[in-house]
């Protein structure tokens, strides 16, 4: 197992860093510098900037300074807000989305699972149809529609829940948490669906039913955790994407985190920022990936054994 | 174990609903009673720094933390005491000595004296700086030698403290406008102390703007900072003015998403919208005591041709496409009858300044102007692209003037939008042919908007350039001893630049805002100017309706 993950470990450097050289070229090949506004910038004052934020120096010695810097785990200062650190911005909208990401998770997994497990129990009837279908709507509706939606309806009509913010009004949270989790409920639906499908035709769930047990013991007690194997492994790599894919819904309900923060500095070509979030979120999604892998052979007795054997 | 947390869950989530329907009172309600505002600011301000920020956002954060030498009533847009209490102007119009209030205070308590404004300017001013707003000190004498570069010693710019509360500014031309400027941010004074304690003076990244460190002298202080969620300040104890100082507190949203920030004024969570989504407005109109308020705004939105690439570099072209622009539809159906159609550049009363109208509407004269130039009703018409930067707001309208064009001139013009740094790149290598622009007004002068076009101006991004038109407005104007003179100058200078339409105006811009009806003593001008001091929260507004 150790050797599984120290392994895993170090194909994670070389991925890494290509991601980085990659992003560090890209975002000065793109057209349009941090200072070009719609004001022009006269020549001395462009300089001083570009001194100021190393551009002076050619392309080779600021990507070794910059990896330098990275060494030390410094991101750099960021050029949309002076003042203000790549790492202060990155620490200070990281727990906000991880938050927002958690909520979304946990919606995602209860409303998914319910309606999976569900469906799965009587396969190609309304039960299943009815659930499936519903999560098909949600896979297709994406949350700059979803989002709008909710708040039309339970912030201004019914006036029940704020319609933005994040910890300023109590229950602020509700409908982002929903809006973000709804699309991977869906997927979490037709996972668990189709992980409790091939479970229930296991020989272990006929023993089970042999035994007598009733039919809400055997998919709780032995169906459930083989169900939802696919789905496990499905969440570390889900719970990334929602670090990374928030923008839309933090938006919309101008939540203040790192999916705000990380789409403007592409607008804003604020280099650092770019690639202090790509760094930091393509670190998250390889240990969250290497997590869920872990996660799912535990939950697997047969990769379990496999691991031990090694 | 796993229904236990599922169990949690379900009673967590419900108890959250149960908890946000018991809260009765909206931010708003609460804010009148009190005395605190909830401002939609736009988006999150860069930072703090006078000398380093440059936007809009920015600029009502700033204005309430500091305080010029001057100030512009929100009224009259007329300069106000501020740090100076008066200021006397020579009789040749070149030096101006400023009085300072000797109440005036730092938000420590300190004194504040004209040293701080010799100290302030020499930083504003310091090439070492990069501040993108220097130029509002140019008309200093020597100061734009000094900010470039050409001059190392600061004491040969203009700016004197003659005691402590006296400041002697020398200027090299006389300068009207250059009362105004004192209210502009890159002037204002900065604390000496506060900003050598946290790093060098020319420090772009220092930590001295952060609420525990913050001195400024305005009529308000820094009470929170929370990063793209809210700032907030209090009203200051320390302010010259302080007793006319109504509201306790304001709280500045970051709101870029415009439908969001909408919602959330329609949910009772702000008094004041920074914009409106162009299709809510008609909505907006038709209620009864409709919190939506549309007034004119000191800016054009045009689009510049680029007059060294064909066919655009024959003048009766660029004519012909600007007199096929039907502007009072356009504004009509696309714009909702939101803006001003423009047909100069300048908008009508800047400070008293009408721009000269030289054509209209008029698709014959336009056909005449294109079989002159070579393409009657279109024939040999070589194609011709038009950029700008993706938004559906300017989509609408390009897509509106090629339909124009193509029925009025029967020619072909292809859009292409780019993403923002694109397109300003884009422009600024002069690699297009016609490309959307708009210009704000720093400052109410029609200079501010004619300078755009002086040869190899910046801003000018056309190709003209015009020895006439330079002479004009960099020697004559200044020299105008009174304002019909000077405005005669100007309107002889704008007359010239639409002859030759090195740009196409399209409209003047208005400010729409969504105001609470509690909100006080906010009034529209063309600047769109905030001066917070005046504003107050009715919470009685219901019976004064």
């Amino acid at each position: 197992m150790w050797r599984f993950i120290g392994y895993r470990l170090l194909q994670a450097i070389p991925v890494i860093l290509a991601v980085i050289t990659v992003t560090f070229f890209l975002v000065r090949a793109a057209p349009g510098g941090p200072f070009d506004s719609e004001k022009a910038v006269i020549p001395e004052v462009r300089a001083a900037l570009e001194a100021q934020y190393r551009l002076d120096q050619p392309l080779l010695q600021q990507y070794a300074a910059y990896l330098g810097d990275l060494a030390q785990g410094e991101l750099g200062p960021s050029f949309k807000y002076p003042g203000r650190s790549v790492n202060e911005l990155i620490a200070a909208g990281l727990p906000v989305t991880a938050e927002l990401g958690f909520y979304a998770l946990l919606v995602a997994i209860i409303i998914g699972g319910v309606a999976g497990v569900i469906a799965s129990l009587k396969p190609n009837t309304a039960q299943d149809y009815i659930p499936m279908s519903v999560a098909m709507i949600g896979i297709c509706m994406p949350s700059f529609l979803l989002g709008p939606l909710l708040v039309l309806v339970f912030g201004i009509y019914l006036d029940w829940l704020p319609v933005s913010g994040w910890g300023d009004i109590p229950g602020d949270k509700i409908l982002p948490a929903i809006t973000l989790g709804s699309t991977y409920a869906a997927y979490i639906a037709r996972l668990s669906r189709a992980g409790m499908l091939e479970v229930m035709s296991q020989d272990y769930i006929r023993t089970a039913r042999a035994k007598g047990l009733p039919e809400w013991q055997v998919v709780t007690r032995h169906a459930l955790r083989g169900g939802l194997i696919p789905v496990v492994a499905f969440l570390g790599p889900a719970f990334a994407g929602l670090l990374s894919g928030s923008f839309v819904v933090e938006t919309i309900f101008q939540i203040p985190g790192l999916g705000r923060f990380y789409v403007q500095a592409a607008f804003n070509r604020d280099y650092t920022m770019i690639l202090g979030t790509t760094v930091f979120l393509s670190t998250l999604i390889v240990l969250f990936n290497l997590l869920s892998d872990i996660l799912a052979a535990w939950m697997n007795p047969r990769l379990r054994a496999q691991f031990r054997e090694q | 174990m796993r229904i236990l947390i599922l169990k949690a869950a379900v009673i967590a989530l419900s108890s959250l609903v149960l908890l946000a329907c018991g809260s009765g009172e909206s931010r708003v309600a609460q804010g009148n009673r009190e005395g605190i505002l909830h401002y939609g600011n736009g988006t999150e301000p860069q930072g703090l720094d006078p000398h380093v920020v440059t936007g809009i956002p920015e600029n009502h954060i700033v204005r309430a933390l500091f305080e010029g030498l001057t100030v512009k009533n929100p009224w009259t847009l007329e300069p106000e005491p501020g740090v100076a209490q008066s200021w006397d102007i020579s009789e040749d119009g070149r030096i101006i000595t400023f009085h300072l209030n000797p109440e005036a205070r730092w938000s420590n308590g300190e004194a504040m004296t004209a040293r701080d404004y010799v100290w302030s300017w020499h930083r504003a001013l310091n090439p070492a700086m990069g501040n993108q707003y220097a130029y509002m000190l140019y008309p200093v004498k020597n100061a734009e030698a000094f900010a470039t570069g050409k001059l190392q010693d600061f004491a040969d710019v203009g700016v004197k403290a003659l005691d402590s509360q006296t400041l002697q500014v020398t200027l090299t031309e006389p300068t009207p406008y250059f009362i105004q400027l004192m209210d502009h941010y890159s002037t204002f004074a900065v604390h000496r102390a506060t900003l050598e304690k946290f790093g060098k003076a020319t420090d772009r990244f220092t930590q001295w703007t952060r609420v525990e460190n913050i001195v400024g002298n305005g009529a308000f202080r820094l009470k929170e900072w929370k990063l793209n969620r809210r700032i907030t300040i209090a009203k200051s104890d320390t302010y010259w003015d302080r007793e006319n100082v109504k509201l306790n507190g304001v709280v500045f949203y970051p709101t870029e998403n415009i439908s969001s920030e909408e919602r959330m004024f329609r949910a009772g969570q702000l008094h004041y919208t920074q914009t409106i989504p162009l299709d809510k407005i008609p909505v907006y109109r038709a209620q009864k005591n409709s919190a939506y308020v549309n007034s004119p705004y000191l800016g054009t939105y045009y689009y510049l041709l680029n007059i060294n690439k064909p066919p655009l570099d024959d003048v009766r072209v660029r004519q012909a496409l600007s007199m096929a622009i039907d502007r009072e539809k356009l504004n009509r159906t696309v714009l909702h009858g939101v803006n001003v159609p423009a047909y100069s550049i300048t908008p009508p009363d800047t400070l008293g300044y009408y721009p000269p109208k030289l054509f209209g509407h008029d698709v014959e004269q336009a056909r005449q102007l294109l079989a002159d130039a070579g393409f009657p009703d279109g024939q040999g018409w070589p194609g011709l692209e038009l950029t700008y930067n993706t938004s559906e707001s300017h989509r609408k309208i390009v897509v509106a003037l090629q339909q124009m064009w193509k029925e009025a001139l029967n020619i072909d013009v292809v859009l292409s939008n780019q993403e923002w740094k694109v397109y300003l790149d884009s422009v600024d290598e002069m690699n297009f042919q016609i490309a959307r622009r708009g210009w704000i007004g720093d400052y109410v002068d029609a200079n501010n908007f004619l300078d755009l076009f002086l040869c190899g101006g910046g801003n000018n991004n056309t190709g003209f350039c015009d020895p006439y038109y330079d002479e004009l407005i960099m020697r004559r104007a200044p020299q105008a001893t009174n304002r019909e003179e000077r405005y005669a100058i100007f309107r002889e200078a704008e007359t010239l630049l639409m002859q030759q339409m090195p740009i196409i105006p399209i409209y003047t811009y208005t400010s729409n805002h969504l105001i609470h009806p509690s909100v006080q003593d906010m009034p529209s001008n063309l600047m769109d100017s905030l001066n917070l001091k005046y504003v107050w929260l009715d919470e009685n507004w219901e019976s004064a309706q």
